[in-house]
């Protein structure tokens, strides 16, 4: 079942670099090699195995090799395979949009804040809808903050009000109303059945019926969630893995200043 | 004798601080009932089902009394009288409410006499089927049995009861003692529990008395063909928290998340509300043999775990004390802690392993629940799974009662199949191979691990201090637990609180506290 392992065989491919035509990187350039691993819904057996190796074959993978099976439940075989890719992708083309602003820390927001806006900023967040998660809101708002970044709350110049979980989208508003939002935040962790994206797009409908959209600068930000995503939902920016509170920060204040919300 | 060398007189010390505070509580719970505390009673008395527009009829005879401005005298009270005078039984009086066929709060009121009378029968009938329920438990441990612990727990959470029972057996067949059906994401916040089989949910399963029924029976199939029991886990939280513990009682549920702080905290429930409803939701955990979960991990993910570990121990106290108020046993207290230190913290393994090794000692007795990481789970799924193995070593180094499985996937999705096979191979290859180094290992005196303990142990002392001066409601509007803070009237379900009236009974407490 490991008929890839060791290989002997020459390597006969090109070994440059081409950004045209990229494809994954075991330990030569070009080898395409790609380690997967999945549930297949047949009991075990090497039909079992035939199947996965055929599915790899039709996912673009040559020299498909299943090192590893175990049958989880009767009917359920899961996978752990290697193989080759075929496919390539043409890199030098890739055109990703991408949150513009200059990220500044903490102590560079407030001093950006103090020249530029010359009053403090409302920030209202939550995590809003069903979602019950507060780990993404809190992590871009609690004081600690997270991995080293300061939360909104910290800052001298920002007023940040973080109203928690399952928060509906109308409390949500009214509550960003009555503090003065600058800006509303939204985190959402759950995202299975894509219930993330219902309830992003239910805010932004209320906001538009209520006129407040150009009023606010309004972000949405978790795991799942790409820039892409929230332009495409009409929000002014998303955040995904990877970024913290200097990253929303920073896009806020300077959002504020393009727009001249003072 | 301690392996840490806790001082066991702190420990009492802390324990009867968080027995002061308890109490206080206790308190004032005893002099109010709730919509979910009623609406238990009617489900105890055999009041199930929904009416034409799918409200359950617990809710239907409840509001009635609400609406009426009558719930403080209590629906069994209005429920006897209105037996005496028909001469049906409660689910039909319910299904006469529903149809507007019948007023319970204007039949003739009867002395409590014949009230207790009329009662008895149907309430006997409810205590003798949980009895059964609890003994059919006792049965199955006694001739198949159980794993050891630490029990492996693992979670469903599909949305569809049916693949639900596809995923609880696989894990069950893979080594899972214990199978917790995640409700679906909302839930908490319902003031009804949904009726029948579902097979939508978002990130996890509504819990019906039906859904409950159909997984015990699963596992009880799937137990029969391993050879061990296994365990079935729901949520007796939120703002139906009596009820779901008395249906989990009914169909045989083992056990049972069951935290008002956890409500409070991070459900933004009324914190009067959920004291007053959990106090009864234990009473009945308590007598059908449940063993409780409460969620001290939690604090851990919104506050941080280095400088809130004294939060936990802490609230574990006070849970214990409340717990011990409701009538229940040590070794049904699932007391909650975790393993949720930043990865990168340089000997953040030994702080864990001294915390985890504390809380054993502290509780000995207990069911403890240990939590695996989370808040530091990235999405990398190789380093996420040894996070997971240096959690497994703690548990069985300290002996824990219920592993709660954590999945690489953590922070990804809900598990798959294959994810909670790899979490479960791993736990017990790790417990295999170091079962018995808690009984080998020592703590070096004046050591890392002592020292932390003791450190803990103190500032444990002087929260409690705290909370005992200005009593659990003040405390938890100054965001002592889990830095979040919640005011005495805000939150969720406060308009369902009422003061009992002169004619309030609920036999079932006599009847079930303590009588485990």
């Amino acid at each position: 079942m490991s008929e890839g392992l060791y290989s002997m065989e020459a390597k006969d491919f090109d070994k440059t670099l081409d950004l045209t035509k990229i494809k994954p990187y075991g330990d030569t350039m070009n080898d395409g090699k790609v380690q997967m691993s999945f549930t297949l819904p047949v009991p075990c057996g090497a039909e079992a195995v035939e199947a996965a190796k055929l599915l790899m074959k039709n996912m673009g993978l040559e020299n498909p090799s299943v090192v590893y099976y175990k049958e989880l439940t009767p009917g359920f075989t899961f996978f752990n395979c290697y193989g080759s890719c075929q496919h390539t992708v043409d890199y030098s083309t890739i055109y990703v949009p991408k949150v513009e602003s200059n990220v500044m820390d903490m102590y560079e927001t407030d001093e950006f804040i103090k020249e530029n806006i010359g009053r403090k900023v409302v920030i209202v967040g939550a995590s809003t809808g069903t979602d019950a998660h507060t780990v993404g809101i809190d992590a871009i708002m609690n004081m600690k903050g997270y991995a080293g970044h300061y939360g909104l709350e910290r800052y001298e110049m920002i007023d940040a009000y973080n109203l928690g979980s399952q928060v509906p989208n109308e409390e949500f508003i009214a509550k960003g109303i009555e503090l003065g939002a600058d800006a509303l935040i939204v985190s959402q962790t759950v995202t299975q059945k894509d219930v993330h994206i219902q309830n992003l797009t239910n805010l932004v409908e209320l906001m538009e019926a209520e006129g407040l959209r150009d009023k606010m600068i309004l972000v949405c930000g978790g795991a799942r969630i790409t820039h892409e995503l929230a332009k495409e939902l009409g929000y002014d920016a998303g955040f995904g893995m990877n970024t913290y509170a200097d990253d929303v920060a920073s896009f806020v204040v300077a959002e504020m200043v393009k727009r001249n919300m003072k | 004798m301690s392996k840490l060398g806790l001082d066991f007189e702190k420990v009492a010390k802390a324990r009867k601080l968080a027995k002061n505070i308890a109490d206080d509580v206790q308190g004032f719970v005893e002099q109010y009932t709730t919509v979910a505390v009623e609406r238990t009673l009617c489900r105890l008395i055999g009041i199930d089902g929904v009416d034409d527009n799918q409200v359950p009829l617990p809710n239907v005879v409840v509001d009635t009394l609400k609406d009426a401005g009558v719930l403080g005298e209590g629906v069994l009270f209005f429920i006897a009288n209105a037996m005496i005078a028909t001469g049906l039984n409660p689910q039909q009086i319910a299904e006469q409410v529903a149809k507007g066929e019948l007023d319970i709060t204007k039949v003739e009121t009867r002395d409590s006499k014949q009230i207790a009378d009329a009662l008895q029968p149907i309430i006997d009938e409810n205590i003798n089927k949980i009895r059964a329920r609890r003994a059919r438990r006792e049965q199955y441990l006694n001739t198949i049995g159980e794993g050891p612990k630490p029990y492996l727990y693992i979670i469903v959470a599909t949305g569809n009861i049916y693949e639900d029972v596809v995923q609880a057996q696989a894990g069950a067949r893979q080594g899972a003692d214990v199978i917790a059906v995640i409700r679906t994401t909302g839930q908490s916040l319902l003031d009804y529990v949904p009726y029948g089989a579902t097979t939508e949910g978002f990130g996890g399963t509504f819990a019906t008395q039906e859904n409950f029924r159909i997984m015990r029976k699963a596992l009880d199939e799937v137990g029969e063909e391993v050879g061990r029991y296994i365990r079935l886990c729901n949520y007796c939280s939120g703002l139906c928290m009596p009820e779901i513990a008395a249906m989990g009682a009914l169909e045989g549920l083992d056990v049972m998340l069951n935290d008002a702080l956890y409500g409070i905290l991070f459900r933004d429930i009324n914190m009067q509300r959920t004291l007053i409803d959990q106090y009864m939701s234990r009473i009945i955990n308590g007598f059908a043999g449940v063993i409780i979960n409460t969620g001290e991990d939690n604090y851990l993910t919104t506050a941080d775990a280095v400088e809130a570990a004294h939060t936990v121990l802490a609230s574990d106290l006070i849970n214990e004390q409340l717990a011990l108020s409701a009538g229940l046993k040590e070794e049904q207290m699932g007391l909650g802690h975790a393993f949720e230190m930043d990865p990168e913290l340089e000997n953040g393994f030994l702080y864990e392993l001294a915390q985890a090794q504390m809380t054993r000692e502290i509780f000995p007795k207990a069911t403890l629940k240990y939590m695996p990481p989370t808040k530091f789970m990235t999405g990398n799924i190789f380093r996420g799974h040894i996070q997971d193995a240096l959690f497994n070593m703690i548990g069985i180094w300290t002996n824990q009662g219920i592993q709660l499985l954590g999945m690489p996937t953590e922070a990804i999705h809900t598990p798959f199949m294959s994810d909670r096979y790899l979490s479960i191979e791993n736990a017990k290859y790790i417990f295999n191979n170091m079962r018995s180094i808690g009984d080998e290992m020592e703590f070096k005196a004046d050591g890392i691990c002592r020292n932390r303990a003791k450190l803990v142990l103190d500032n444990t002392i002087t929260l409690l201090e705290d909370i005992n001066k200005e009593g659990l409601f003040t405390a938890l509007e100054k965001g002592i637990f889990g830095d979040v803070k919640r005011p005495m009237n805000g939150g969720k379900g406060l308009q369902g609180v009422t003061m009992k009236g002169e004619n309030y009974i609920n036999p079932f407490v006599e009847l079930m506290k303590g009588k485990n």
